[in-house]
């Protein structure tokens, strides 16, 4: 539960994330956009919160250099949700942005169906298969098979319903022997 | 586990409706953290790896639920509760979750039978919601009904593996139902409390829910080759803040550290 504590310093370094210093911010919304594109998500560093879908909206008012951003968390219970608002803080004010707001919001609730392309893509590099595209469906979720990311084999088996974060779980590859996570549809 | 958990408050109307409506949303919110806390027990002690984690990822589900409900009752509340407060700073007879989910772990398939019956009713629970007056509780609703849905798959699976597995597998699953199935009855018993969930339109057809829970939870008990328990007239009294001797031991353990070193910063 709550400390009110903010997290360590080096919680991104120790979580493989590089620490980078942004570019200013030009007060338009399209350079908080540019700016959010640019923060990964703490625990899969490979992909960026908006190409997560986390980030839902970005507001500026370039006269005051303020601006406003909408988070919604993707488990309810993820440990990773107050990490990313202060990830978000720490580069948009250090990009130059003098009055923030980071709302965190979850109505409509996340879906993994709002990963863009883009995300989908850095997951499968990443070696994590992106979630099946039917998540309002769970038996038919369930059923689905996930591919390979290495071999792109479909003959692959479940291991553990549950991984190592809220959001996958571990399978197996029987054509190549490898085990993989996968990210599940939610 | 820094800032509250439902900062979404802010933007939303919380008028409560009725003198119920925080007493209501504290019995979801403590269902969802003793369970958690009883799950949470079972980490480094699972029976394989696979379970292990599968049972700390459900209780950490559970607690995220139960952030969001405190932060929601506190903010109905209006006297400047968090979560925290709710969680290390209340006695047992404060607590208001069902007896059930505060009953000690036994073996896995009776933590497994168990967490399967609260979680399938929590499924029920959470689908009233979405025709709730309260949005900011419709929308916990929306977002908890996911995550339970797998919940409920994986364990019930357990269930009809357990349940239809082993002869030893099979006796000790039917001694658990024997032994929990009376305490399910507390869920649907609509007391004051619930009736005014009702009736406010916090939780519309709350009534109707008893009906589909045994219609599904008799469905999977019986692929499970396991036989129900006939009803009794035992009512369990948590919600009541009438708790079993198994409560105080859970809330010495999980409140000792607040307790201790109250105001304590990581």
């Amino acid at each position: 539960m709550s400390t009110g504590a903010p997290l360590p310093q080096d919680f991104f370094a120790a979580f493989g994330a590089i620490e980078q210093v942004p570019a200013p911010w030009d007060g338009s919304e399209e350079g908080l956009w540019t700016l959010l594109q640019a923060i990964p998500d703490p625990e899969i560093p490979a992909v960026s919160l908006v190409d997560l879908g986390i980030v839902r909206e970005a507001h500026s008012e370039p006269a005051t250099r303020s601006a406003a951003v909408v988070i919604t968390p993707t488990y309810a219970g993820c440990p990773a949700t107050e990490a990313i608002r202060q990830e978000i803080v720490r580069v948009l004010k250090a990009a130059g942005v003098a009055d923030l707001r980071v709302e965190l919001r979850i109505a409509p609730a996340w879906t993994t169906d709002w990963i863009t392309a883009a995300g989908r893509e850095a997951l499968q590099r990443f070696g994590i298969t992106p979630p099946c595209t039917i998540a309002g469906n769970l038996p038919r979720a369930l059923q689905f098979r996930p591919a390979c990311p290495r071999c792109g084999s479909h003959r692959t088996e479940q291991i553990s319903a549950f991984g190592a974060t809220p959001c996958k779980a571990l399978h197996r590859c029987q054509h190549c022997r490898e085990p993989f996570d996968y990210f599940k549809p939610l | 586990m820094n800032t509250p958990a439902a900062t979404h408050e802010s933007t939303i109307d919380l008028k409560p409706l009725g003198p119920q409506h925080a007493a209501w949303v504290l019995r979801l919110a403590d269902g969802s953290l003793v369970l958690s806390q009883r799950l949470s027990e079972w980490c480094g002690h699972g029976p394989v790896l696979e379970e292990d984690i599968a049972f700390t990822n459900i209780a950490l589900d559970l607690l995220g639920q139960a952030r969001l409900l405190y932060s929601h009752a506190g903010a109905l509340e209006g006297q400047g509760r968090d979560e925290d407060a709710f969680a290390y700073w209340r006695d047992e007879s404060e607590f208001r979750n069902p007896t059930l989910v505060e009953l000690p772990n036994g073996d896995f398939g009776q933590s497994v039978l168990r967490a399967w019956a609260y979680v399938s009713w929590q499924c029920l629970v959470w689908g009233t919601l979405a025709k709730s007056r309260d949005t900011a509780l419709a929308a916990i609703g929306a977002k908890s009904v996911k995550e339970s849905r797998y919940h409920q798959e994986h364990l019930g699976n357990w269930v009809v593996r357990l349940g239809d597995g082993t002869e030893e597998s099979h006796r000790r699953m039917q001694t658990a139902l024997d032994y929990l199935w009376p305490y399910t009855s507390e869920l649907f018993h609509l007391d004051a409390v619930e009736t005014a969930a009702m009736d406010t339109g916090l939780a519309p057809g709350l009534d109707r829910i008893a009906e589909i829970w045994t219609a599904n939870t008799n469905a999977t008990l019986h692929s499970a080759t396991l036989t129900v328990p006939a009803p009794t007239p035992f009512l369990a009294t948590g919600r009541q803040g009438r708790h079993s001797e198994a409560m105080g031991y859970l809330l010495s353990e999980m409140q000792a550290l607040a307790r201790a070193h109250p105001g304590a910063r990581w």
